[in-house]
């Protein structure tokens, strides 16, 4: 699976996910932000970072880059979008998500390990995983507090659509265990299409024993699997 | 054509949490201003334009809002349209 990458001034996480596709047995290749085309591509993945100093608001000024425009048609025709935390902030201020991250409640900077409950098994981000399973992951951010209206946080519950949360090492979703103040301790989101994703946890951070966990790996080894039922989601 | 300083704020919807507005309201009680009720935080952004009417320049400042400067889940935006004199030219 032919995976691009794309570089932001800014980013930091573009060589973890480098070497995570590569691990995870794909074909990753970096697109900078000022090319306009992604070539042929199976799977576009937006990295963690600050891009452009995270100046106005985190992910806004990113989402006008010019590749941003074949990201979005790419997503629109239903090519799997994953973005994580730079990356779901740029997702959410290009509308290809619903719904914004805030700063921290903690009004912190927060850098540490999380745990996560897999919501969600049809995803095609998460069917490697068991439902309800806990995975450990690092976080690293300061705007990471997943808000949206009423309706739209019921929609994405009802349809299905939050594919993580934040919770103890019991499985329950409790305020001390919500890193950001996320409303209903959401940390990751698919879209109704189910092929653009975004979280704000760093699951290419954990994908070598050496790194703490192996947690993440099994979203992208199941995402870049040939056999991946893309679209299904 | 005439010159418009356009000032731009940018506000945290009213009940969304803010924070930074909470941290400062408690170091403002710590500092005994018993009397503040709540704090919000915000932005204020300075645009010099050129438009042909303050009209003009107002319509555009209100675009762009809706499409970078502020945040429509999150952030409401109040624009200030003033001709620009001698002192306000450098926004």
């Amino acid at each position: 699976m032919r995976v691009v990458i794309v570089t932001f001034p800014g980013s930091n996480c573009d060589y973890d996910l480098y070497k995570c596709v590569q691990l995870a047995g794909g074909a990753p290749e970096f697109r900078w932000h000022r090319e306009t085309e992604l070539g042929d591509v199976d799977v576009v993945m937006l990295p963690g970072g600050f891009s452009y100093g995270d100046y106005l608001r985190a992910g806004a000024i990113a989402t006008l880059s010019p590749i941003m425009d074949a990201v979005k048609n790419f997503a629109e025709s239903g090519g799997p979008v994953l973005g994580i935390c730079n990356g779901f902030q740029m997702l959410c201020e290009s509308g290809l998500l619903p719904g914004a991250l805030l700063r921290n409640r903690s009004l912190l900077f927060s850098s540490r390990d999380v745990l996560l409950r897999v919501e969600q098994t049809s995803s095609i981000f998460t069917q490697g995983y068991d439902s309800k399973q806990i995975l450990r992951m690092p976080i690293a951010h300061a705007e990471g507090n997943y808000h949206a209206d009423v309706e739209t946080l019921d929609r994405l519950e009802g349809e299905g659509r939050v594919l993580f949360r934040y919770t103890d090492r019991d499985g329950e979703p409790v305020d001390g265990a919500n890193p950001n103040g996320s409303a209903r301790s959401i940390a990751g989101i698919v879209n109704g299409a189910g092929n653009v994703m975004g979280m704000m946890p760093h699951p290419e951070r954990a994908v070598e024993p050496i790194l703490g966990s192996v947690d993440g790996l099994g979203l992208f080894t199941t995402l870049l699997s040939p056999n991946a039922a893309l679209g299904t989601g | 054509m005439s010159r418009f300083r356009v000032e731009i704020r940018v506000i945290p919807r009213p009940g969304l949490l803010d924070p930074e507005g909470k941290a400062i309201l408690q170091a403002l009680h710590s500092l005994d201003y018993e009397q503040v009720r709540e704090v919000r935080v915000g932005k204020v952004i300075y645009l010099n334009v050129e438009a042909a009417s303050g009209e003009q320049a107002r319509e555009g400042a209100e675009a762009m809002c809706r499409r970078l400067l502020a945040n429509p889940v999150t952030e409401d935006f109040e624009i200030t349209v003033q001709e620009a004199t001698e002192e306000t030219v450098p926004a």
